[in-house]
């Protein structure tokens, strides 16, 4: 068995990976004001990197990423766009896919809908497991009943 | 239906949705750019210091190749690119997607050239455009500068007898179509 200790310089370890690297994939960029660097940093983390797909922006050193990053950086600081521009922009040239929040609309219904389709189905399920179980509970007391007086 | 054979057939019904997925490629998206007019770029020439634009080849069908010579699965596909070049007459941009001309140059001249025309795009700008996001890519256009297809990966004998060929076939055909 480990101890206690074990568990936690462990855990601290590998915390300490994730964290050195997660700040070496960032590069830095200088922003005109608060706003386009709270849309910046929400832009890299909504959008997805491409080349690989289990990644967004921000986590990615990967070199579509970089260049993702930078152009992300341009339109908000050059060419002062706002949020919704640069996500429009994305969009038009990679999909919904690049979206780590994609909108809900007639292609994206089963992706959105699907969890509750099944979360009422599992329900019912339960509803008719439950009441049968009820059913057979009953007329077993039934029987016992009836057993003893006789 | 026995009711034992419920979960059964939910198993069954899972298992084939799941064997549907395993069948598809992920790196497979979709682009949105299918249908919507080729990206607008001018880029410099690998082979002369004159710009080329994609609205100079408007009234034909063209392809658009985007490769670089530190892809790998570029170099697996070159060959066949340069078989289909010899045997139709489709012309064929090459887009050096984030390399230097010497490179390219090189590559080019050891692997053979199937490009009428090489524009050099060494920062991507124009691979973002294009939602470039794996070279190679193979886009397809129509005679009126209209994205009709795009490959994703490199081009396979398969792809070409069964996709690419009666594709260009259609597409020439639409051309003759409106000219007649």
């Amino acid at each position: 068995m480990f101890s206690k200790s074990t568990y936690l310089s462990a855990l601290v370890l590998t915390l300490s990976c994730w964290l050195t690297s997660a700040q070496a994939t960032i590069e830095t960029y200088p922003f005109d004001t608060v706003q386009q660097e709270q849309d910046y940093n929400n832009l890299i983390y909504e959008l997805r990197c491409l080349v690989c797909q289990n990644q967004n922006l921000a986590d990615s050193n990967a070199e579509l990423a970089q260049d993702l990053r930078k152009q992300v950086h341009t339109m908000l600081v050059e060419q002062k766009q706002d949020k919704a521009s640069v996500v429009k922009y994305m969009v038009d040239r990679y999909g919904d896919f690049v979206l780590y929040n994609p909108p809900v609309k007639f292609q994206t219904f089963l992706l959105w809908g699907g969890p509750f389709v099944f979360l009422i189905l599992g329900f019912w399920w339960l509803f008719k497991i439950i009441t049968q179980a009820g059913k057979t509970a009953n007329t077993n007391n039934k029987a016992t009943h009836s057993s003893d007086t006789e | 239906m026995k009711k034992q054979m419920i979960p059964l057939s939910l198993f069954a019904g899972l298992v084939i949705f799941l064997a549907i997925g395993l069948t598809l490629d992920p790196k497979e998206v979709p682009s949105p750019l299918i249908g919507k007019p080729a990206a607008k770029f001018s880029l410099e020439r690998l082979y002369s210091e004159t710009a080329f634009s994609p609205s100079e080849l408007k009234g034909q069908p063209w392809i658009l190749n985007i490769w670089a010579s530190w892809c790998v699965s570029c170099r697996q596909e070159h060959k066949l690119l340069v078989n289909f070049s010899k045997q139709n007459s489709t012309t064929i941009v090459g887009l050096n997607y984030k390399d230097t001309p010497e490179e390219a140059k090189a590559w080019l001249k050891e692997l053979g050239n199937p490009y009428q025309i090489t524009v050099q795009d060494p920062k991507g700008r124009a691979g973002i455009d294009w939602g470039v996001y794996g070279v190679p890519e193979t886009f397809i256009m129509d005679a009126n500068g209209i994205i009709r297809h795009k490959f994703t990966g490199p081009l396979t004998k398969d792809r070409v007898k069964n996709q690419l060929l009666p594709l260009l076939k259609q597409l020439e055909n639409e051309r003759t179509a409106v000219q007649g």
